[in-house]
């Protein structure tokens, strides 16, 4: 294959996928919202999971994207040193943006700074927003494309606590978030929390906890158990779908942690709303691919 | 059994109905946010479309041309926006225009629990991020005004059928489910820190 048409087939699925994404709800959040729908046990809570159930299948079976706010575009990127296609890599992220924009479609969300116009393009300056993770001695391309919608992006927010404050000062921090941002941030919410030194690497480690899958543990047990302990504390809330009251508030809670410095311990948190859109997807250095978002996709 | 409200509605329609109701409508909804609202308060511009016994929906949807006819357009994906950014607004909207059925996302404020309650009105929300099932409750847009505000903001009129499920968030008393609600939450929330706190004292 001639280089410059191995990067447009490469630029090619990666659009399709970007549009796949916004249509198709990763297989462990299905999962997850059929798994509270059936256990809810509050009647207009349930009601409200049917109909998101059924606006996935209707969006799926009409090819259109399952919510309206199709996010600015996010990936984290892992590339292989030995990937062939190592240099090209950002611009044809930036174009695969840029066409699934115009195909899918997506609503037009990158709006520039200071100049405050739209580009109508979802991309601009650093939009799509690119998480750079460099892998020695693979050839392999990882991706997780999220799309950030307004709802679920305005909740983030991070602080910067005393040790005296401890661990109790970061719960607090998250509970708070959780009934007032919140709310209006269409739970069931996955809730990103990174703990680490200073608020760059919190936030940062927030929004990576979103990536992992809903259900899976940090590495680190006592984290783990915290990861637990706040879900089963945030559902004892009863937020429920919309925040209209359930027996439950959230799809789960992911820590991602750092060594900090002995005078700080620094928290953030960074939400995905019920329609979580995250996907990802490995190509290999044929440009084979496959997804364990999105299991057996066709691109 | 369905409840369902046809417009134009009426007070007498909305008396039975309390927060926390689910209800459906047919007949027309137009999309109505943050502009129009501020057109019509701060600049005082008259809404090209009348809205009494009406439906508003605080919504920006996704449009699309209809091939081979003339400017028709079909919905493609609608969902409602955060209500609470029109709360400074909706008081007078409710008392100058005599809608009765506002629809969107979350709460609202005293200014529409009031907007509600004097002139006999309900805020609902729309379940958001259900953009494809709303979108295929619309039958047809039927107009299209104030087009200079682009996609978004343009007041589309759609007639609906069985639009919903709408659950009822202010009623036509001036009571606020999420108000309602909130309360409860704060109270849940310290009870379960006061629970989580002995839990993590990992800095010993
Ligand atoms: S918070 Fe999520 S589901 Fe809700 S409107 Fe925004 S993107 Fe859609």
């Amino acid at each position: 294959m001639e280089r410059q048409e191995a990067l447009e087939l490469l630029t090619g699925k990666v659009a399709n996928f970007v549009g796949l994404v916004g249509k198709v709800l990763p297989g462990d959040v299905t999962a997850k919202l059929k798994e509270l729908s059936e256990n809810e046990t509050v009647p207009m809570a349930k009601m409200i999971y049917e109909f998101m159930e059924k606006n996935q299948r209707e969006a799926a079976e009409l090819n259109r994207p399952s919510c309206q706010d199709t996010g600015l575009i996010q990936m984290f990127v892992r590339v292989g040193t030995k990937f062939p296609y190592i240099d090209d890599l950002k611009p044809v992220l930036k174009e695969a943006v840029f066409i699934a924009t115009k195909e899918a479609p997506l609503r037009h969300n990158a709006v520039e700074t200071f100049d405050e116009v739209n580009t109508g393009t979802n991309t601009g300056t650093d939009a799509p927003w690119l998480y750079w993770d460099i892998i020695p001695n693979s050839d392999k391309l990882e991706l997780d494309v999220y799309m950030a919608g307004g709802g679920c992006s305005l909740p983030g927010q991070g602080k910067t606590l005393m040790p005296g404050e401890g661990y109790e000062g970061v719960v607090k921090f998250v509970l708070d978030v959780m009934t007032s941002y919140g709310l209006n941030a269409c739970p069931p919410l996955l809730v990103g929390v990174g703990i680490g030194t200073s608020i760059d690497s919190a936030a940062f480690m927030a929004k990576k906890a979103l990536m992992r899958p809903v259900g899976s543990h940090n590495a680190n047990p006592k984290a783990a158990a915290l990861e637990d302990e706040m879900t089963a504390a945030i559902d004892s809330i009863g937020l429920g779908p919309q925040g209209l009251k359930g027996s439950k508030s959230v799809m789960g809670v992911n820590i991602e942690n750092s060594a900090r410095h002995p005078s700080v311990i620094s928290c953030a948190v960074n939400v995905g709303c019920w329609s979580h859109r995250r996907g990802t997807i490995t190509f290999n250095s044929d440009l084979s691919y496959q997804s364990s978002t999105h299991e057996g996709v066709a691109l | 059994m369905k409840k369902i409200l046809t417009t134009p509605v009426s007070a007498e329609d909305l008396k039975d109905i309390k927060v926390g109701d689910v209800v459906y409508l047919n007949g027309h909804i137009v999309t109505c946010r943050d502009v129009a609202h501020r057109r019509l308060i701060e600049l005082g511009r008259e809404l090209p479309v009348d809205l009494k016994g009406g439906a508003i929906f605080h919504a920006g949807p996704i449009v699309r041309k209809i091939e081979g006819e003339e400017d028709k357009f079909e919905m493609v994906s609608v969902g409602p926006t955060t209500s609470m950014r029109m709360e400074k607004f909706e008081k007078e909207f409710i008392e100058q225009t005599g809608v009765k059925v506002i629809v969107g996302k979350g709460g609202m404020g005293p200014n529409t629990e009031a907007g509600c309650r004097e002139n006999k009105a309900i805020h609902c929300v729309f379940p958001a991020g259900c953009a494809v099932a709303a979108a295929t409750c619309v039958e047809e847009i039927e107009g299209a005004y104030w087009r200079d505000l682009g996609m978004p903001e343009t007041l589309w009129v759609c007639r609906v059928k069985e639009f919903g499920p709408l659950i009822v968030s202010i009623d036509a008393e001036g009571n606020n489910i999420f108000e309602q609600n909130k309360v409860e939450f704060n109270k849940r929330k310290e009870e379960a820190l006061e629970a989580l706190y002995p839990k993590v004292k990992f800095i010993k």
